[in-house]
């Protein structure tokens, strides 16, 4: 019966389950309005952050306890060695997990190295962490998403390739979904900014960077609670592959244009190079921030929405809430595309700039 | 800005740069490699096919404007064959008729030159049998005058009678 109806609708119902048996923690806990505000915020807070074990949800029982529903991930640390543990001798970060012979402690989503079994965090004025951090590999939640989304991808499209191959050239199932985005990528987005002549080129880069981005923001909404985009890492990742790319496929034109802009007198090209040098980095770190704040911002807008339906506690508000929240996930669907969208088509006019030839400027 | 530097995750970094390059150069080699290129070879064949169509039309249009030239190519060669024919034919009425008339002039040439040299001769024969018969005639009156003298006078008086008229 649920199958025929469309994934988004039940995607949101479950988003909403999620925070429902929340709420109902806060409602049986706190009496007052002001814990519950905190508790919303700290949730969202915590949401926004990458964790070392893959928790689906939490709940307390009838006992007042706390339970948390998931399992644990490989923690990976290099601490004068290599050190390999699971995420669950944190028991989610309320205890010291030892490890040969080294201690670590979970504070604020980051693993730091305590002096003993009950050693403590020593912060700073502003909260800050003084202790030592040990370099961490960990797979965490977000990590583990980014292999979930690695192994989907390389699964759909190469089963899609493969339909190619069997059907002489026609794409079968997944292939006829997938067929009319990859063009729409490549003629829409790649062709137009890159040029016939060199679009070939980045087609695997620009093809991959839509696809992840779009999934990985699909996955953001749903209540698992990953949000992969909106770690400053991952999008700088991102945004540092197509500097590179663009900074290495650049011709002579492309720097020419930087150090010694042609058709200016000679005074402005002094002052026109730095600024144009200083853009080539300003252009991939816009993209970090936009893709990451985007992300971030859509987040916490419809969480904080979602949360406020259990502020509420009326019929009148809670439903206006609940309407609002609804609306607002119809469109961080579209945002999620969007953004791929727009982080493909940017990278893209970035190395069309790279490769352009400018005939024209040579009549100046 | 702080926070931001704060929130920065090398671990997750470190994956998601090793992860994410991965997963572009696997699906280059196995998807989008493929995948690209079959679209390509069917966009290709595609384009291939009306190409080829509209060049058959082409070809078509072209066939049966030759078609329609060597029709008229060969109705026109008929056209002048057959006035070359008509030509011919009346050239050679024209000359035959030449030929006869010359044929028949110089026949009758020939045929005046042989009336006229057979008149001639004819009238050589006649005036020599009219002369021979004469001369008989002569001889007989000259023979049956000698036999009668006073016939013999009165002739030759008649004959310078004449003379001396024909000479009035």
């Amino acid at each position: 019966m649920r199958r025929k109806i469309s994934l988004k609708p039940i995607t949101l119902f479950l988003l909403l389950i999620t925070f429902v048996s929340y709420g109902k923690d806060e409602g049986e806990q706190g009496e007052h309005k002001t814990d519950k505000k905190t508790e919303v915020k700290e949730y969202i807070q915590h949401h926004l952050k990458d964790s070392y074990d893959f928790g689906l949800y939490s709940y307390t029982n009838d006992s007042g306890e706390l339970k948390h529903v998931g399992f644990p991930l490989p923690v990976i640390l290099w601490d004068n060695g290599l050190k390999i543990f699971s995420s669950s001798k944190f028991h989610h970060g309320e205890e010291v997990a030892e490890v040969g012979g080294s201690y670590y402690k979970v504070h604020h989503s980051k693993i730091y190295k305590v002096d003993g079994p009950n050693g403590e965090i020593i912060e700073d004025e502003n909260h800050h962490a003084l202790n030592e951090k040990p370099l961490d590999f960990s797979i965490t939640k977000n990590v583990s998403l980014i292999i979930l989304v690695f192994a989907m991808m390389f699964f759909m499209f190469s089963k899609m390739a493969k339909s190619y191959k069997k059907n002489n050239g026609v794409p079968t199932g997944m292939g006829r979904l997938l067929e009319p985005i990859v063009l729409y990528v490549r003629d829409e987005i790649a062709r137009p900014n890159i040029g016939e002549k060199h679009y070939k080129r980045y087609m695997s880069y620009l093809l991959t960077v839509f696809f992840f981005v779009w999934i990985v923001n699909l996955f953001g909404l749903t209540p698992i609670g990953m949000n992969v985009t909106n770690n400053i890492a991952v999008t700088l990742c991102l945004a540092l592959i197509t500097y590179l790319i663009t900074t290495f496929s650049g011709n002579k034109n492309y720097w020419k244009h930087i150090f010694w802009m042609p058709g200016v007198p000679w005074p402005m090209k002094i002052i026109l190079a730095p600024i144009e040098l200083l853009g080539t980095f300003i252009k991939p770190f816009a993209l970090m921030i936009r893709l990451y704040a985007n992300i971030t911002a859509g987040h916490v807008v419809l969480m904080s929405i979602i949360g406020m339906i259990f502020l509420f506690q009326n019929w009148l508000g809670s439903g206006l809430s609940f309407l609002l929240a609804f609306v607002l996930a119809i469109l961080e669907l579209l945002v999620a595309a969007l953004q791929a969208y727009i982080f493909t088509v940017l990278s893209a006019l970035y190395f069309g700039m790279a490769v352009e030839e400018h005939d024209h400027e040579e009549g100046h | 800005m702080g926070k931001l530097f704060e929130d920065f995750s090398l671990g997750l970094f470190f994956w998601q740069a090793i992860l994410f390059i991965a997963l572009i150069l696997l699906l280059k080699k196995f998807a989008w490699k493929p995948i690209l290129d079959s679209v390509n070879e069917r966009e290709e064949g595609i384009k291939n096919a009306l190409d080829s169509a509209e060049k058959a039309k082409l070809e078509m249009q072209n066939l049966q404007a030759d078609n329609q030239k060597l029709l008229k190519e060969a109705r026109a060669e008929r056209e002048s064959m057959l006035k070359e024919a008509r030509d011919i034919k009346n050239k050679m009425i024209e000359d035959a008729k030449g030929e006869a008339q010359d044929q028949a002039n110089k026949m009758i040439s020939q045929a005046q030159a042989a009336i006229e040299s057979e008149k001639k001769a004819a009238m050589a024969e006649l005036k020599n049998h009219v002369a021979g018969l004469s001369l008989e005639i002569a001889e007989k009156v000259v023979r049956t005058e000698l036999s009668n003298k006073n016939k013999q006078l009165e002739l030759v008086e008649t004959m310078l009678g004449e003379k001396s008229l024909n000479e009035a």
